[in-house]
C-alpha cells in the first residue's frame, strides 16, 4: 500500500471542458444502464488529462456526474496510483519504472539522471517544467529500462540518451515515443530472426478454408 | 531455424508490428477467416474443441480454458453473461499482451466474439491497464473497424450479436486478480472478493462472468481454424500449444517471441534472446514466469523446460512464460528486495497478513542487501513468508512470498556471507579506532 493524500493546496472549482464532456458521455454509455459508476476511473483519467492532476473539487464533480458518494470517488483517486494528487510539471511528467527487470538493466542510473536534472522524486523541478516519480512495472520489460513521459513509453534508455530526451522535452520539442535505439517494438535488436517467411504475408492465409473437426451432420 | 517452431505455425504473425495492424492487414494474415463457420456451431462444440486443444490460461494460473468456459450457465437468463478480458498486464517481467494489443488487436477481437458465443455472452469488456495508453487507443480503433465492417455488434454478419467494449484501469497490479478486476470494473477499489461465489455464478454486477487473459483469447480463433490437434501437437501432454515468451534482464537481445511450449530454457535463451550476457556459463539464475514464481539456479537451467509440470517440479512455475535472467554480476538479493518493495507497494491492504507482511518482508530484505541483519532473521523471514503465503484472499500474498523463498532456497549462503561480512567489518563509529588499538 502506499500513502496517498490530497494536496493541501486546492483550486476553488472544477468544470469539464465541452470536449472532455463529450468523452465523459461516451464512457458513461459504455456500461449497462444504471451502472455508470463503472466509469469512475476513466472519468478521473479525463480530469487528469484536462488539468494535469486530480483535485478535490474535481472529485466532487465526478461524484455528482456519476451519482455516487464523494467518498467512493475519493477512495478510487487515492487507491489507484496513476492519479496524480498534486500539480505536476508543465512540460513533462516523467515516470521511471524501477521494478526488478528494469533495475537489472540499469534503471537506477536513469533515476540518478532524474535526481540530477529534475530534483528530488515526487516533486516539481525548480523551474516547474518537470515532475518525476519512480513507478512499478509498466509492462515493457523486454525494452528495459524505460520511462513513461506524458503517458507514452520511451524505451531502451541509457543515462546519456535519457538526458538528451529530457532536454528535448525542456525545449518543448520531444521526439516520437518508442525505442530510443531504433528497435522495432519488442523485436530483438538487429532485427527479427523469426516471422521471416514471406508466405505469411502474401494473402494465402485469407483464402477460404474448411474448419476442421466440424460435427458429422454439418459435413453431410 | 531458431527455436522449435516454424514460421507457418506461429499465431501472432504481426508480433513486432512490421505489418499492417488494421482490419485489412489482419484479414490478409488470416484473422477473421472462417469465423462465420465457427460461430454457426454450438457453444458445446467450441468448448469441446478448446478442451481437446489442451489450451491453458496464459495469464499465469494455467487453468484449463475450455473447462472454465463450461462453468458458465447453459441458458441465457435475465442476468446477462459477460466475458471479461484481462489486459491488466502488470506482472514484472511480463510484456507479451502489450504486443498483441498494439500489433495484432484483431486476433483478440475475433477471439472475444468466439468466446462470447461459447459462453453465450452478448458483451465483452477488455480491461486494459491504465498505463497502456497507446495500446488502448490502438485497440479502440481496431474495435471500431470491426464494428464498421459489421463483424461484431448488433446485427453483425456472423449471426451472434455481441458488443466488445474497452475499459481501463488506474495502475494497480492487484487488478490482474480476477475478482479485484471485477470490483475495479464496477467502479470500486480493486480489492479481491472472497470465492465462492465464483465469477461464473456471480461476477460483474452479480452476473455470470468469465475472465480470461489476452493471449488465451487471442489464440482461440487460430486453434479452431487449424484444429485442436494441431495445437495439441506442440508441447507435452499437460502443457500443449504455442505461446509467447519474453526475456528481460541479462540477456544479449531481450525480446518477445512465440515458440512451442516445452522448449528448454537453454534453447529459448540461446536461440531467441541472444544468449546470456557473457555466455551461458555466466548464468546465475532464471525467474521463468514473471517475478512471482520462485527462481531456478543456473545448474538446473540446463535441463529445465518451459512446461507447467517441469517448472512446478523444480519449485517454480511457468506463470506468464516471461523470463527474468540474472547473470553472475547480478545482485540477487537486491533484485528480490526490489521485488519485495513491489509487492509492498501493490498490496491492496485488505488482508492483514499481506498488508503488514509485505512491508515487513521488504524492510528485512533491504537490510539483507547490506548484510545488516542477524542470522536468525533469515529463518524468521522465511517463517513470516510462509505465514503470508496461503493466508490471503487472493494470490498476491503467495506471490510476495515465493520470490523470497526462491532466493533462500538456492542462495541462502550468499545472504549468510553478507551478514558475516557486515559483522566482520571494521567499526565505523566514533572511537572505533581507539577500541581497535
Amino acid at each position: 500500500m502506499s500513502v496517498r493524500r490530497l494536496s493541501p493546496i486546492q483550486p476553488d472549482s472544477f468544470a469539464f471542458k465541452p470536449e472532455t464532456l463529450k468523452e465523459v458521455k461516451r464512457w458513461m454509455a459504455n456500461y449497462p444502464p444504471g451502472k455508470q459508476q463503472s466509469a469512475v476511473i476513466p472519468l478521473l483519467w479525463l480530469v487528469q488529462k484536462q488539468e494535469g492532476w486530480v483535485s478535490e473539487p474535481a472529485i466532487r464533480v465526478v461524484a455528482e456526474t456519476l451519482g455516487m458518494p464523494v467518498i467512493r470517488v475519493l477512495e478510487n483517486a487515492t487507491f489507484y496510483t496513476m492519479f496524480m494528487l498534486e500539480p505536476v510539471g508543465t512540460h513533462a511528467l516523467v515516470q521511471i519504472c524501477g521494478t526488478t527487470p528494469c533495475q537489472l538493466r540499469g534503471a537506477e542510473d536513469i533515476i540518478a539522471v532524474c535526481k540530477k536534472k529534475i530534483g528530488p522524486r515526487d516533486h516539481r523541478s525548480a523551474d516547474g517544467k518537470f515532475y518525476w516519480q519512480e513507478v512499478e512495472c509498466m509492462g515493457a520489460c523486454s525494452n528495459a529500462p524505460m520511462a513513461a513521459i506524458n503517458d507514452y513509453y520511451y524505451e531502451d534508455l541509457t543515462p546519456e540518451s535519457f538526458e538528451t530526451l529530457l532536454d528535448e522535452f525542456a525545449a518543448g520539442k520531444p521526439r516520437e515515443p518508442g525505442s530510443v535505439i531504433g528497435r522495432q517494438n519488442a523485436a530483438p535488436a538487429g532485427g527479427p530472426t523469426t516471422l521471416t517467411d514471406p508466405s505469411l504475408y502474401d494473402g494465402s492465409a485469407a483464402k477460404k478454408i474448411k474448419i476442421p473437426n466440424l460435427p458429422a451432420k454439418e459435413k453431410a | 531455424m531458431p527455436g522449435l517452431l516454424e514460421d507457418k505455425d506461429r499465431i501472432f504473425t504481426n508480433l513486432y508490428g512490421l505489418h499492417d495492424w488494421t482490419l485489412e492487414g489482419a484479414k490478409k494474415r488470416g484473422a477473421w477467416n472462417g469465423v462465420a463457420d465457427i460461430l454457426a456451431q454450438t457453444p458445446e462444440w467450441i468448448c469441446d474443441q478448446i478442451k481437446a486443444s489442451g489450451l491453458r490460461g496464459r495469464g499465469g494460473a494455467g487453468f484449463a480454458t475450455g473447462l472454465k468456459w463450461t462453468f458458465m450457465p447453459k441458458q441465457e437468463s435475465d442476468r446477462p453473461h459477460y466475458l471479461v478480458v484481462n489486459a491488466d498486464e502488470s506482472e514484472p517481467g511480463a510484456c507479451k499482451d502489450r504486443e498483441i494489443l498494439r500489433n495484432d488487436p484483431h486476433l483478440l477481437i475475433e477471439g472475444c466474439l468466439i468466446a462470447c458465443r461459447a459462453m453465450r455472452a452478448r458483451t465483452a469488456y477488455i480491461y486494459v491497464r491504465g498505463e497502456y495508453v497507446f495500446e488502448r487507443q490502438r485497440l479502440t480503433a481496431a474495435i471500431q473497424q470491426a464494428y464498421d465492417a459489421k463483424l461484431i455488434g448488433p446485427g453483425n454478419i456472423h449471426g451472434w450479436d455481441c458488443d466488445i467494449r474497452v475499459h481501463h484501469g488506474g495502475g494497480a497490479y492487484i487488478c490482474g486478480d480476477e475478482t479485484a478486476l471485477m470490483e475495479s470494473l464496477e467502479g470500486k477499489k480493486g480489492q479481491p472478493r472472497l470465492k465462492p461465489p465464483f465469477p461464473a455464478g456471480a461476477g460483474i454486477w452479480g452476473c455470470p462472468t468469465t475472465i480470461n487473459n489476452v493471449e488465451t483469447i487471442s489464440v482461440v480463433g487460430t486453434i479452431l481454424r487449424r484444429g485442436a490437434e494441431w495445437f495439441a501437437g506442440f508441447g507435452t501432454e499437460k502443457s500443449t500449444g504455442v505461446k509467447l515468451f519474453a526475456a528481460s534482464g541479462h540477456v544479449n537481445k531481450p525480446c518477445v517471441v512465440e515458440d512451442a511450449v516445452g522448449i528448454s530454457v537453454k534453447q529459448l535463451i540461446e536461440d531467441h534472446f541472444g544468449g546470456v550476457r557473457g555466455g551461458w556459463s555466466n548464468l546465475k539464475a532464471v525467474i521463468p514466469g514473471g517475478i512471482s514464481v520462485r527462481m531456478i539456479p543456473a545448474d538446473q537451467c540446463d535441463e529445465a523446460v518451459m512446461t507447467y509440470e517441469d517448472l512446478q517440479a523444480r519449485g517454480s512455475g511457468l506463470g506468464t512464460g516471461t523470463l527474468i535472467v540474472m547473470d553472475k554480476d547480478a545482485d540477487l538479493v537486491k533484485a528480490i528486495a526490489r521485488a519485495a518493495y513491489f509487492y509492498k507497494h501493490e498490496s491492496c491492504g485488505q488482508c492483514t497478513p499481506c498488508r503488514e507482511g509485505t512491508g515487513w518482508m521488504w524492510r528485512v530484505m533491504e537490510r539483507m542487501v547490506t548484510g545488516e541483519a542477524e542470522m536468525s532473521e533469515i529463518d524468521l523471514l522465511l517463517d513470516v513468508a510462509s505465514q503470508v503465503e496461503g493466508h490471503t484472499i487472493c494470490g498476491l500474498g503467495d506471490a510476495a512470498a515465493w520470490p523470497i523463498q526462491g532466493l533462500f532456497r538456492h542462495f541462502r549462503h550468499e545472504v549468510e556471507e553478507r551478514i558475516t561480512q557486515y559483522r566482520a567489518r571494521p567499526g565505523v563509529y566514533a572511537g572505533a579506532a581507539v577500541a581497535a588499538e
